[in-house]
């Protein structure tokens, strides 16, 4: 049946995929476990990925924040619930917003940049000059990213996450005329602790992911400046993916009894 | 062939997919020595180069470089082996995340854990004997001449002093003078270090400066092997086409399809 072939050949080259990335996320790990440690890079991939992606983080979750509070007032106010908007507000930024919109926009920022800058690597063959100056490439460029990934995602969401909540708070004071103690009050009354980490997990799940298919589609680009644009695109396609699947997996994991 | 060579190749294949790139590569250089692998386009050049320096695997036969077997060679013994090698890429291929001096560096600060200040030094030393100025140390490399990036490329190599050195292409993509040059430095860096030599090349002016020897590869395979004198006086007509880049002659070339 003509139909069949190309149907198995997608799935046969889907499967081939999921194989690849998951070698090399088995390698990355080894290798971030084991020496050698480059603590300067991974230092310098911190400052990359976390605090140039703060402005962009910080004006997604302030604006994301305040939307959330206009959108819950004028949803609960059609039964008498409008108390529950600063409730509302911390909890939406800090077990979902918060991490996801920062993932996506360090996704865009971070994976396309990361896989950028390693396809090029690779296509002008800095990768296996690497090699011949006995270099791993893998714990040279691989895991000081990943590691930062990691490490950075957490710290971001969480001031993202008070960012956000402070945009609710602007708007539930000064354009809903919420009391400011009280609308402090709701804020934290009904939070927590578990609405933190789990987006902070969350976080730290997402910079892994982000940084992962980062490195894998820049370290398999090929082809010149097509092959390094269709990297960048892939990195940031399926880090997106991935980070809306794991979103749902990991709120599973700690929100169902 | 020499008693102890410090490159051999002993019946190398590699294929990619259907396609038999290398089809029994027998090659040995000797302590000193400089050889230059000439060949067409596609001929299967750096795909030898690469499978030497672990850059590919081979699909079978043997690799020895420096008495250790690279053929299915562990990652820690190939990074001791390339400890002591050096490599000239076609394009340089400089880290453009670096400046002039930490590419030459590199390989003494992230190989032989030297300070980055005595690295620095040794890098300056290095910047001279290719011919640049401390000037150009704190420069990026894309705001060099391919020339010059060619020439901190080789600074790179020769940095860490090594036994076996590795040119990929040298001359490709310079003007005469500055292919002469290149050439030139290539020579006397090999002579000083005292270093083994591969070239790979298809310019045969550059081939007959920086070699001793020559083999040239066709179809996966050395055809011919022999002293650069010998070259001219040779009765291989693949060699002698070659060399006279006749279109005409028994190289089954690309262009005979076009």
């Amino acid at each position: 049946m003509p139909i069949f072939a190309p149907v198995g050949r997608m799935f046969l080259a889907f499967f081939a995929v999921v194989g690849r990335v998951t070698v090399f996320a088995v390698k990355t790990v080894g290798h971030c476990v084991t020496p050698r440690f480059y603590f300067r890079l991974i230092f310098k991939q911190m400052c990359e990925i976390g605090y140039f992606s703060l402005p962009v983080v910080a004006m997604t979750t302030l604006f994301a924040g305040m939307v959330l509070a206009l959108q819950s007032y004028s949803g609960f106010s059609r039964f008498s619930a409008e108390s529950a908007v600063a409730t509302v507000v911390v909890i939406s930024m800090t077990r979902e917003l918060g991490p996801v919109l920062a993932g996506l926009m360090v996704a865009g920022r971070v994976g396309a940049a990361i896989a950028a800058e390693i396809g090029t690597m690779r296509v002008t063959e800095q990768i296996d000059a690497l090699v011949t100056l006995s270099t791993n490439p893998f714990k040279y460029l691989v895991v000081p990213r990943v590691l930062a990934g990691l490490l950075t995602l957490p710290l971001l969401v969480f001031i993202g996450d008070i960012i956000g909540v402070l945009g609710g708070y602007i708007v539930g004071v000064h354009k809903l005329d919420f009391n400011s103690g009280s609308y402090i009050k709701n804020t934290f009354e009904y939070l927590e602790v578990l609405d933190v980490v789990s987006g902070l997990v969350k976080a730290s799940v997402f910079g892994f992911i982000i940084t992962l298919m980062g490195c894998y589609h820049g370290y398999h680009s090929k082809g010149g400046a097509h092959g390094v644009g269709q990297a960048t695109t892939n990195a940031v396609v399926s880090s997106s993916i991935l980070i809306l699947i794991s979103n749902y997996v990991v709120t599973e994991l700690f929100f169902t009894r | 062939m020499t008693d102890n060579p410090k490159i051999s190749l002993r019946d190398v294949h590699k294929s990619f997919g259907p396609k038999k790139v290398l089809q029994g590569i027998d090659l040995d250089v000797a302590p000193g020595e400089s050889v230059a692998i000439i060949g067409g386009s596609g001929t299967g050049k750096s795909v030898t180069l690469k499978c030497i320096l672990g850059l590919l695997d081979a699909d079978q036969g043997s690799i020895l470089v420096n008495g250790e077997q690279m053929v299915g060679a562990s990652r820690s013994l190939r990074e001791t082996v390339l400890s002591k090698t050096g490599m000239l890429f076609q394009s340089a291929a400089l880290f453009d995340s670096m400046n002039v001096w930490e590419n030459i560096a590199f390989g003494l600060i992230e190989g032989k854990n030297i300070s980055r200040r005595a690295a620095r030094d040794i890098a300056m030393e290095r910047l001279a004997d290719v011919g640049l100025g401390p000037e150009i140390a704190m420069l990026s490399p894309a705001t060099l001449s391919g020339g010059m990036q060619k020439r901190v490329g080789l600074a790179r190599a020769i940095a860490t002093k090594p036994e076996i050195l590795f040119f990929d292409e040298p001359t490709t993509g310079l003007d005469p003078i500055m292919g002469d040059i290149i050439n030139d430095l290539i020579v006397k860096c090999t002579r000083d270090l005292g270093a083994s030599a591969i070239t790979i090349t298809h310019d045969m002016a550059s081939a007959r400066k920086i070699a001793d020897r020559i083999a040239m590869i066709y179809q996966g395979r050395i055809i011919w092997n022999g002293a650069v004198s010998e070259i001219d006086s040779a009765d291989n007509p693949f060699l002698r086409q070659f060399v006279a880049g006749d279109i005409e002659g028994p190289l089954d070339l690309d262009l005979k399809h076009l």
